[in-house]
């Protein structure tokens, strides 16, 4: 190229190399922002705000049955020690709520029927739909994230044998007893048999199975969460001791 | 790219500072309740029951 060719072009076509390379510089650092944005959203904005209205639909089911209780048509069951059993409401319907003191002092989450995405596991803990309604004889078994989407169950590898698990729903609290953990490929589903891990067999006793993703943020495996029932407190006769105060304060 | 936007949108100095608060308070909120819920998908599966599903 002869060195006095056309000055103006190789100007222009020094400046254009730099814009391009702004805009490209531009893009890049927009494109950082967004995944910080992402990381934001999906830590602390997914679930810290999604889990504070997952606790306050909780907290408003509670008070809802509550007041439905002070209109004393409240008829319990004839025999305190067999539970009251509900009858398995529509899909997407939120029934109960599940209450663990492992999980916070003011831990609570709705239960929904059904496993949805967007019904049930979104908005709290799902009810795998035909399995038993809590208090019945064979198997309540829930579903919930453990990683976003408010992490209903973002502390299940933290329970202990021994630790409570209450239901609530509009008759009563339901009292279950962790036992054990178990982990299982995604189609693993033994574990939602009446009597868990034992195809065929008549249920007698009644438990519990809660179901989430392992290890955390991924679905190559699932961690599942076996509790057996203990025992069942009538809404007429106040909420269990354990967890009366948090129960009482909202 | 950004200075581009800046000499499009018209009015004084606040006025462009306001309706750039604006779009980015519409865009935050369309990422955060459509566009990152999508993304998640793509990204980590998020799968906690047992069985076909």
């Amino acid at each position: 190229m002869p060195p006095a060719d056309d000055p103006g072009a190789s100007e222009g076509t020094a400046r254009s190399g730099a814009n391009v390379i702004g805009v490209l510089g531009e893009i890049l650092i927009t494109a950082g922002v967004l995944v910080f944005l992402y990381l934001a959203w999906l830590l602390w904005f997914n679930d810290g705000i999604v889990g504070g209205q997952q606790v306050t639909a909780a907290q408003s089911q509670s008070r809802g049955w509550a007041k439905a209780d002070q209109g004393g048509n409240e008829t319990g069951s004839p025999d305190p020690a067999i539970p009251t059993v509900g009858k398995a409401p529509a899909n997407a319907v939120q029934f109960a709520n599940i209450i663990v003191p492992r999980f916070g002092a003011d831990y609570q989450r709705p239960i929904s029927e059904g496993v949805g995405t967007a019904d049930s596991l979104r908005v709290g803990v799902g009810h795998y739909p035909g399995s038993q309604m809590p208090g019945g004889i064979g198997n309540v078994a829930l579903a919930g994230h453990r990683t976003t989407w408010g992490a209903p169950f973002g502390q299940i590898a933290d329970l202990r044998v021994g630790d409570s698990i209450y239901i609530e729903t509009k008759d009563g609290w339901y009292r279950y007893v962790f036992r054990s953990l178990e982990f299982v490929r995604p189609t693993g589903v033994s574990v939602l048999d009446p009597v868990p891990d034992t195809p065929g067999v008549t249920a007698r006793d009644r438990v519990l199975t809660m179901t989430s993703c392992n290890p955390k943020f991924s679905a190559a495996e699932r961690i599942i969460a076996f509790s057996v029932f203990d025992t069942w407190y009538p809404r007429a006769d106040g909420p269990p001791p354990e967890i009366a105060s948090a129960v009482e304060a909202h | 790219m950004y200075a581009a936007l800046w000499r499009i949108l018209p009015g004084s100095t606040w006025v462009r500072v306001l309706i750039l608060a604006v779009a980015a308070v519409a865009l935050m909120a369309a990422l955060a309740f459509w566009i990152f819920p999508l993304v998640q998908e793509v990204v980590a599966p998020q799968d906690v029951t047992v069985g076909a599903g």
